[in-house]
């Protein structure tokens, strides 16, 4: 029986063995190599709609160099089906989804192509991109990521609540903080809405991107939250833009339950902070839009926020690398590029991108904002610990601004010290 | 005279010796064999070794270092406030949803196996939160636990503030009571298969001996379904500590301030999230061994000596 039993285990510990075996090689890749490789894209209609028609217009020109393009396979985020098909070795050549935010783990799990290390790599993205590639770059001042495009988040604002609470729509005076709670105060009071504005309150470590971070790159005019391997909120700044948002949960101006619809779009919220997706996404509503408010308030054209960016992965497991490279540069050419910005409505992330597209700017107003928005922006630090650190950041946002529960600048002394911590990990 | 003559021992195949006397019985064990080595086996052991050194994933063919570290990863943990409180609120989660499990599905599923009318009806209806996506029974918890929800609405100047699922105090109660209503059919089932197998005849001896509805269920009942119950809370126990998509949706990832975060949650985050899965493994070992820990001693308190 014992030997049974012995025998038994025996098995087991081999399988298991066998199993921890089951790994495949690399994928035999070479940027000299060219055929047919597969891409992927986001899955939302519009940007579906432009794979689309970039797959086939690739495929009319280069009937040996075929591409197939399909939607990132669903999952809970992006970022994981990504990192799982790195790990599992089936990642495609190039995913037109890529979060800057989770590059840096990529990079570390040997899932993505130096681009830099291609003879043209760095010098295409720095043609194309300009001064904005650089916040790309790794701590290295390499190019993982193929720049793409951004989303320029600004505040958008319902007209009609406006007008009923007494306020001018054209002219709202949300530039300064002080303006902003005034009329913040104003829209609950008179204009109906439940609160002036609802960023989502949850946990998640990537809504500091859409509550904190365009406001602190707005008030000290483009500094990153992260600079070499330092924070930097825990300033006045910092303060500042912490106690502007504390007010606002304080006095019941912003709301602290997850909403499960859109606040805004429902009526429920005076103000969003969105990028240029929303011109077609709220296009029942009578909207008008400014650039995030700063302490004092400062002219719109010298206003920085948060990017929102999507970059190009370059993926390691891509056996005809040279394909790929190629469809990579037609895929963010000047022609493209006019298609993405008239598909999707988001911005190609280019230098001088009004004078690049002038005609599209001024059939389309709405864009424009955001068009010369896109040239002041700001992105996620680089490295494999992004993540771990803007976690980091919103769980202290979490407990002091949201609920109040903690000394606003006392939490963020304690975030950018933890943050240091971690840009010290490898 | 008759002499008896001892049949030698035949003499047993060293085949015979290491398969036994049904080798066709572990080929048709193989398969279940091979799904448990696989799927919790492999896995179990794998992340046991990868909470012992510097991991990360990475591409297939791609050389990482990863050093043995020892108890580092386990230290990172549980040096992370965090993490120590998720293992907090798992507690608090199991202390309401396990003895609110087993009461109530007790005390449903005796009335069930009782009433006459209606009993397909409730038995479905019972089981139906169990079936439905977590995903569309948590929006309809929301509508109704959000501060302008039905339940502020009807308990009035008695609804806590901040609501709910903002408030540190009730949001994992919250969470066990949704996670308690929603599992609550499958365990009805599982006692209404127990209580088939009580004999009819424990209850008219009871009412014989001038026990009342309440004696016979405490007397006859209780006893009667003890091995299920030594199931429910089991099975509740494992469940409710690997708990992770009511605080991942409901409360948006643990809130407030994490509050209603689980271990698992925690796991997600910096496992998979944060790029840190040794870390993640080091919690989820500990974890394993905790609730190993209190199913022994379910089993051994409430299994009784059998």
């Amino acid at each position: 029986m014992k030997k049974r039993q012995a025998v038994a285990a025996a098995a087991l510990i081999v399988a298991a063995l066998a199993l921890t075996a089951c790994s495949r090689a690399g994928s035999g890749g070479s940027p000299d190599k060219h055929g047919p490789i597969t891409i992927w894209y986001s899955n939302n209609e519009q940007e579906v709609a432009w794979g689309k028609q970039m797959v086939e217009a690739w495929n009319a020109e280069h009937p040996d160099e075929k591409v197939t393009g399909q939607e990132i396979p669903a999952g809970r985020s992006s970022e994981e089906v990504i990192g799982a098909a790195i790990t599992a070795g089936n990642a495609p050549c190039l995913i037109y989804n890529t979060a800057p935010s989770a590059v840096g783990q990529f990079e570390k799990a040997g899932g993505l192509i130096d681009i830099s290390s291609l003879p043209d790599g760095a010098e295409y993205i720095e043609q194309r991109s300009g001064a904005l590639s650089t916040q790309y770059q790794n701590a290295h001042g390499d190019y993982f990521q193929i720049p793409w495009k951004s989303n320029p988040v600004v505040i958008f604002y319902n007209k009609d609540i406006f007008k009923k609470a007494g306020l001018d729509p054209d002219d709202p005076q949300l530039s300064t903080y002080a303006g902003f709670l005034a009329a913040a105060k104003t829209v609950v009071e008179k204009g109906g809405a439940d609160f002036a504005i609802w960023p989502a309150p949850t946990s998640e470590f990537f809504q500091m991107q859409f509550d904190f971070y365009p406001l602190y790159a707005a008030q000290t005019g483009g500094k990153l939250v992260v600079e070499d391997g330092k924070a930097t909120f825990d300033d006045k700044a910092g303060d500042d833009v912490g106690e502007f948002w504390s007010t606002l949960y304080a006095e019941g101006l912003a709301g602290q339950e997850k909403y499960t619809g859109d606040a805004f779009a429902d009526g429920k919220a005076a103000m969003a902070i969105v990028g240029p997706w929303a011109v077609s996404v709220y296009d029942g509503v009578n909207w008008g839009s400014v650039p995030v408010p700063t302490k004092d308030g400062i002219p719109a054209d010298e206003t920085y926020t948060f990017s929102d960016a999507k970059n190009i992965g370059f993926y390691t497991a891509c056996v005809n690398q040279g394909t790929a490279w190629d469809v990579a540069k037609f895929s963010t050419s000047l022609e493209q590029d006019q298609k993405l910005l008239e598909t999707t409505g988001q911005m190609p992330l280019r230098a001088n991108l009004l004078d690049t597209f002038p005609d599209y700017f001024a059939a389309n107003p709405a864009y424009a904002e955001f068009g010369d928005q896109a040239a002041r922006t700001v992105d996620v630090p680089a490295g494999a610990n992004t993540v771990q650190m803007l976690q980091a950041f919103r769980d202290e946002w979490s407990q002091s601004v949201i609920f109040g529960g903690k000394d606003v600048s006392q939490a963020l002394a304690d975030a950018a010290a933890k943050i240091d911590e971690i840009a010290k990990q490898p | 005279m008759t002499t008896l003559i001892e049949n030698p021992p035949r003499p047993v195949s060293r085949t015979r010796r290491i398969l036994g006397r049904n080798p066709l019985g572990l080929l048709f064990s193989a398969p279940y064999l091979v799904f448990v080595i696989a799927v919790f086996a492999y896995p179990l052991i794998y992340s046991v070794w990868i909470s012992f050194h510097d991991f990360f994933f990475t591409a297939p063919g791609f050389e990482a270092d990863r050093p043995f570290v020892g108890l580092t990863n386990y230290l990172t943990a549980f040096q992370d406030p965090a993490v120590i409180r998720s293992f907090g609120n798992v507690g608090i989660f199991l202390l309401i949803n396990v003895p609110l499990t087993v009461v109530l599905s007790l005390l449903l599923a005796s009335g069930l196996n009782r009433i006459v009318h209606f009993r397909t009806f409730l038995r479905v209806a019972y089981y139906v939160p169990y079936v439905t996506a977590s995903v569309a029974v948590v929006a309809i918890w929301l509508f109704l636990f959000n501060g302008d929800g039905l339940v502020n609405t009807v308990l009035g100047p008695l609804a806590p503030d901040p609501s709910w699922l903002i408030n540190s105090t009730w949001a994992m109660p919250t969470i066990a009571f949704f996670v308690t209503w929603k599992q609550l059919g499958f365990y009805i089932l599982l006692y209404l298969a127990a209580l088939q197998g009580i004999p009819k005849e424990l209850y008219e001896s009871a009412s014989t001996d001038g026990a009342g509805p309440i004696r016979s269920f405490f007397s006859v009942t209780v006893p009667g379904v003890r091995p299920a119950t030594v199931l429910v809370l089991l099975v509740s126990t494992v469940t409710g500590a690997n708990l992770f998509t009511e605080p991942y949706l409901l409360t948006g990832g643990g809130g407030p301030d994490g509050a209603s975060a689980s271990p698992v949650l925690i796991m997600y985050q910096k496992g998979l999230q944060q790029g840190q899965p040794d870390v993640a493994a080091a919690i989820g070992v500990v974890l394993v061994i905790l609730v190993l820990v209190i199913a022994l001693l379910q089993n051994r308190f409430a299994g009784g000596r059998d």
